[in-house]
């Protein structure tokens, strides 16, 4: 049964004074540079595994890239991130965990499955905002070590379901900071979501399940800063998939808030028809890589000024399934914007 | 996705599953069905004729079938192996799994991906985790229907 909670309650949102964007790097799997936005990745690699011997082994190296490679390109170096937040989606978020004991610097570890990436952005734009002058905010997915963790062995010929997703392959990592000497894309406000549970037990269909956690978050962001869809050049959510955005626009449009075509998944968007991902992608790369590379490029040339970014997360794991509960989900948004005037 | 849907004047908690089983693509079962009876039919003539092969190389016809099965079995393995077999059943469906092949493929296919955690924690445990319930239940059915027999049957 679904869960009933008073959902009158309304969301707060964190205005952020000092968040900067310094820049983001993104290093995608082999598919994900087949796919719709594989030229505007960082980084694609020609192997699942990246040189290592095991997936999990590689998912991490992608990560340590993803970091490497964002705080160099962000020209600012190691001993100048004072927190590396993020997370996964393996069990224990080892990936996250296990990339950085490489560097001797603060690190906190989260997991909001698939929203784990818009997560990171909102705590360490708290961090930036109060205490600290640059934080790295890391997270990413991987095809194969989900799989076997949630599903099934690679090769196991099972049936796919038309409206499952594809665990996208991948790492981004976005440096923020509490000054820039440059003009570059700020984090303004933040709505934190809460979890939404309407039922959903199918695991095939995490784009249903995740919708309405969407549409909270969106509709109490649009309206404590007292603004409509249209007033954005972007409305992106993370991983709800083609069915997921669809209904999240159904959801929408029955509140009186109607979403146009400023409104994109990442997940919906990775991939073509013909590389057999159905909804499209799903897990935590597919923010992570979106807007590390193609959105930030897009921002940092003026050619979006203001958009929401909506990470989408299912909180279920393989033993609740299991035992047949039903799938909680959560979404939080973050506002980015560019104005070029403020460094005039 | 918008084709088979009733219009629904406001959704929440209480008909979001109606309306989401409304909303989401399904499978053809006719094409399903079609791919299903085609494959599996197939593996079933491969079957058939490497019978007819070993009976014609002089064997009887228990030990072909027997020898048959175990081609199946290899042949299986080794698709499995070179990451054929999970294509196939990606349509295929059932027609790919209820053959001896499928069972042949549930094992293989996890004592390939548990390799990384090492022969006695890795294959050992896990390489029987897909057939492993088959058996469990496949045995335990063949003890009550032969109970049920040897009680009733004469």
């Amino acid at each position: 049964m679904a869960y009933m909670v008073n959902d009158s309650y309304d969301l707060p949102t964190i205005n952020y004074v000092n968040c900067y964007i310094l820049d983001g790097y993104s290093v995608a799997g082999p598919k994900e540079r087949m796919g719709k936005l594989g030229e505007h990745y960082d980084l694609t690699v020609d192997n699942d595994k990246f040189g290592e011997d095991t997936f999990e082994k590689g998912e991490r190296k992608m990560f340590a890239t993803a970091l490497q490679g964002a705080i160099n390109k962000s020209g600012v170096s190691d001993s100048d991130i004072n927190a590396i937040i993020g997370g996964d989606l393996l069990n224990q978020i080892v990936s996250t965990s296990f990339a950085t004991r490489g560097y001797p610097i603060p690190y906190l570890g989260l997991y909001n499955a698939c929203g784990t990436f818009v997560e990171s952005l909102v705590v360490g734009a708290m961090l930036v905002d109060n205490y600290m002058q640059h934080v790295a905010c890391v997270s990413g997915s991987h095809f194969s070590t989900a799989e076997r963790q949630y599903r099934f062995p690679l090769e196991l010929g099972v049936f796919r379901s038309p409206h499952s997703q594809w665990t996208a392959t991948g790492a981004g990592c976005t440096i923020l900071s509490n000054h820039s000497a440059h003009p570059c894309a700020r984090i303004t406000k933040a709505t934190i979501g809460r979890v939404v549970d309407y039922g959903i037990k199918d695991i095939n269909n995490m784009g249903a399940a995740m919708a309405p956690a969407a549409c909270d978050t969106l509709l109490a962001h649009l309206n404590n800063t007292s603004t409509k869809p249209d007033d954005y050049d972007l409305i992106m959510t993370g991983d709800l998939g083609k069915l997921g955005g669809y209904i999240f626009g159904d959801l929408t449009s029955k509140k009186g808030v109607v979403l146009g075509d400023n409104y994109m998944d990442c997940g919906a968007s990775m991939y073509y028809p013909e590389q057999r991902t159905y909804m499209g992608g799903s897990g935590a790369a597919c923010s992570a890589l979106v807007f590390n590379s193609m959105i930030l490029n897009q921002l940092h040339n003026n050619e979006i000024k203001k958009m929401l970014l909506i990470g989408t997360g299912a909180l279920m794991s393989p033993t609740t399934s299991f035992q047949g509960d039903s799938i909680p989900s959560i979404a939080h948004c973050i506002q980015v914007e560019y104005e070029e005037e403020l460094w005039n | 996705m918008k084709s088979q849907q009733k219009d629904y004047a406001q959704i929440s908690k209480s008909n979001y599953k109606s309306y989401v089983f409304e909303t989401s693509p399904k499978s053809s079962h006719w094409k399903n069905m079609i791919w299903a009876f085609l494959i599996g039919g197939l593996i079933c003539v491969v079957g058939q004729l490497l019978i007819a092969l070993f009976i014609k190389l002089g064997l009887d016809k228990e030990m072909s079938s027997t020898l048959a099965s175990s081609v199946l079995v290899a042949l299986a393995a080794i698709t499995t192996g070179i990451g054929i077999y999970d294509r196939l059943g990606r349509f295929a469906g059932a027609g790919s799994t209820i053959p001896i092949t499928g069972f042949s493929n549930a094992i293989v296919a996890p004592a390939i991906e548990f390799r990384s955690e090492g022969l006695i924690y890795g294959i050992g445990a896990k390489m029987f985790t897909v057939a492993g319930p088959v058996i469990v239940n496949g045995v335990s059915v063949a003890v009550i229907i032969a109970l049920l027999t040897a009680l009733f049957g004469g």
